[in-house]
């Protein structure tokens, strides 16, 4: 005979909760569902970038499509007339859409020969990446550095929330502040001949990349085992000594990977680009020239691309090349994370 | 409950009783205001029709007119011969064009700029960069700034269209998001250029232009404008698939009628008379 215990553990084993069950498989749905979504994003991105390969539209004739109708009693006077005759006959030369070179040097759209050349544009998300890392990079590190190492413990409640709010910034009201104030001190600072140009969207743009290269640098240096921290001051290190040649060292792949995140948040920014960088498809080096970026090209024209058109399919291109050079971006850094961060600090 | 039950059955019932006139126009942002003007004023004297407007850009409200989600399409330039084939190949019509009002191009500069008139092709030269400096037009020894608005504009086309002779503007243009951005530029630019709608903002001062070097130097005012003398003139157009009838032609007519036309000036633009 079985004990009492015995026969309730067993009941309490095999009893079937559907909660349990249910919240178990709802989970699982959720993560399974987000899972889904990216990859039917990307199948999306990509099935709308394939019809630029595919022939052009052959060209309408205006002849054969015949006149169209009219209302309304309105009698043209000449002037209007001859202004109406001129717009007809360009609009007859209008031509069948080609991407004849997506290496081109020149970003026409809307033409009737549109250039499709995407080098001004990866020049100039390039650019102002680079840009706004040379600011943000630095700056978020040694603040991350501060508040783990240095700050009194007041100092850390305060200012780890508030960089983090800054993160949680609308963009577009960083781009608003740029456009409005930013552009007309720098300016007026250094005696440019542009006022909206890449420097200004990069130093927008680092406002917003601060937050993320702080955050995650300041996770990496908080992770730093204490010991060794510790072992080094027990050896006579001032705590700077520590904190730059043990701490810093020690948290290296975090910080790496810190970077490039904010080098991805940093190409596929839109707003604060669009509105402070001109939005000028220049190929050059000069970085006090407008540039326009691929986030902000896809931000200007999606909303008013006629679906389906080439022009269209273009747009999701520069979106598929966006996606790839994000995707790289962050699988580097979660390779940094997990695998050298965590083996350094396992100790084998 | 049930009383609720019941109100929410016959309202729903009445509404579709009644509102049976539900009248969408979509289409060109440089019309949106104008549009939601016409139909606030028009719903007010007609409870019983309700018009619905929304922007996007023309090319959007000609794309919906093709693809049968708006019945009225709101557009600042004239359909392309490829869209009406689309139109025609969908619904076997190769649309209606309705001339609803008129808009000049204001060209403008920073207040501080003592340029006060340029010839057409002047501007054409600057735009395309053939000209860079602004003492070549009578002006300062400094670089030009180019603005111009984003490429989803339908200001954008037509200016390429009529004012460069379909030639590319220059790579330097910088292009802004909005009428408000491009005139917040130039007004902060002394080497500044920009054009769009006439607009009063300050800091900057319309230049009046001239069609050719011979004649009169004209600004984008009232009389110019309706005159069609102003050289930078267009049309703002409804295209609908046919030819309006019952509720829409009487909205249209109504538009078109001295009342609807009043408002036209209200909002910046030019009426067709």
């Amino acid at each position: 005979m079985q004990s009492r215990g015995a026969i309730k553990n067993k009941m309490m084993k095999k009893r079937f909760r559907w909660s349990e069950f249910l919240a178990e498989k709802l989970i699982t749905a959720t993560a399974f569902i987000s899972f889904a979504f990216i990859i039917l994003i990307f199948i999306f991105v990509f099935r709308e970038t394939l019809p630029i390969f595919s022939p052009p539209e052959p060209v309408v004739n205006v002849e054969e499509l015949g006149e169209q109708e009219t209302y309304g009693d309105l009698v043209l006077s000449d002037a209007e007339k001859a202004a109406e005759e001129k717009e007809k006959s360009k609009v007859a030369a209008e031509e069948g859409v080609t991407v004849e070179n997506l290496a081109g040097e020149r970003w026409q759209p809307v033409s009737s020969k549109p250039k499709y050349g995407l080098i001004p544009l990866v020049v100039g998300s390039l650019k102002v990446s680079l840009i706004a890392i040379l600011f943000a990079a630095p700056i978020g590190i040694l603040a991350a550095l501060f508040t783990a190492a240095f700050a009194p413990k007041w100092g850390k409640e305060m200012l780890k929330p508030a960089i983090e709010i800054l993160a949680g910034f609308p963009s577009v009201v960083i781009g608003f502040f740029a456009l409005v104030v930013l552009a007309t001190f720098i300016q007026d600072a250094f005696g440019l001949e542009y006022r909206l140009n890449a420097f200004v969207g990069g130093l927008a743009l680092s406002l917003a990349v601060i937050p993320i290269i702080f955050t995650i640098s300041e996770d990496a240096i908080a992770a730093v085992p204490k010991s060794l921290t510790e072992a080094s001051l027990a050896l006579g290190a001032t705590k700077w000594q520590t904190a730059l040649k043990v701490v810093l060292p020690a948290a290296t792949p975090g910080i790496f990977a810190a970077v490039i995140l904010g080098i991805g948040r940093a190409f596929g920014e839109t707003m604060i680009v669009l509105m402070a960088t001109g939005n000028a498809a220049l190929v050059s080096a000069d970085l006090f020239e407008p540039v326009r970026t691929m986030s902000a090209t896809i931000g200007a024209e999606m909303a008013e691309v006629v679906f389906g058109e080439t022009h269209y399919n273009v747009l999701f291109a520069i979106g598929s090349i966006l996606f790839l050079f994000t995707f790289t971006l962050n699988a580097i850094a979660e390779i940094f994370v997990r695998q050298r961060l965590m083996k350094k600090f396992k100790g084998n | 409950m049930k009383k609720i039950i019941a109100t929410l059955l016959l309202m729903t019932f009445s509404s579709s009783l009644f509102a049976a006139d539900v009248i969408t126009v979509k289409g060109s942002d440089t019309m949106v205001i104008l549009a939601q003007r016409w139909a606030e004023l028009y719903m007010k004297k007609n409870p019983n029709v309700t018009i619905q407007v929304t922007g996007g850009g023309s090319g959007t409200g000609i794309s919906a007119l093709i693809n049968g989600t708006t019945d009225i399409c709101n557009a600042s330039r004239p359909m392309k011969p490829s869209e009406k084939q689309k139109l025609k190949h969908r619904f076997s019509s190769l649309g209606v064009e309705i001339k609803t009002a008129k808009d000049g191009i204001a060209i403008y500069v920073s207040e501080k700029n003592p340029i006060k008139e340029l010839t057409l092709q002047q501007v054409k030269d600057i735009y395309t960069g053939n000209i860079t400096n602004w003492k070549d037009v009578g002006g300062a020894d400094s670089r030009i700034i180019l603005y111009s608005r984003e490429n989803n504009s339908g200001t954008y086309v037509y200016f390429k269209e009529n004012v460069l002779d379909d030639e590319d503007y220059s790579p330097s243009c910088q292009n802004m998001p909005g009428t408000a951005a491009l005139v917040n530029a130039v007004s902060k630019d002394p080497n500044g250029i920009g054009y769009g709608g006439a607009a009063y903002a300050k800091g900057i001062r319309e230049v009046a232009i001239k069609a050719d070097a011979d004649s009169p130097a004209l600004l984008p005012a009232a009389e110019n404008v309706k005159s069609g003398q102003y050289p930078i003139t267009r049309f703002l157009f409804m295209y609908v698939k046919s030819k309006p009838t019952g509720a829409m032609k009487e909205y249209v007519d109504w538009i078109l009628s001295e009342e609807g036309q009043s408002i036209v000036s209200k909002v910046g633009y030019f009426p067709l008379r």
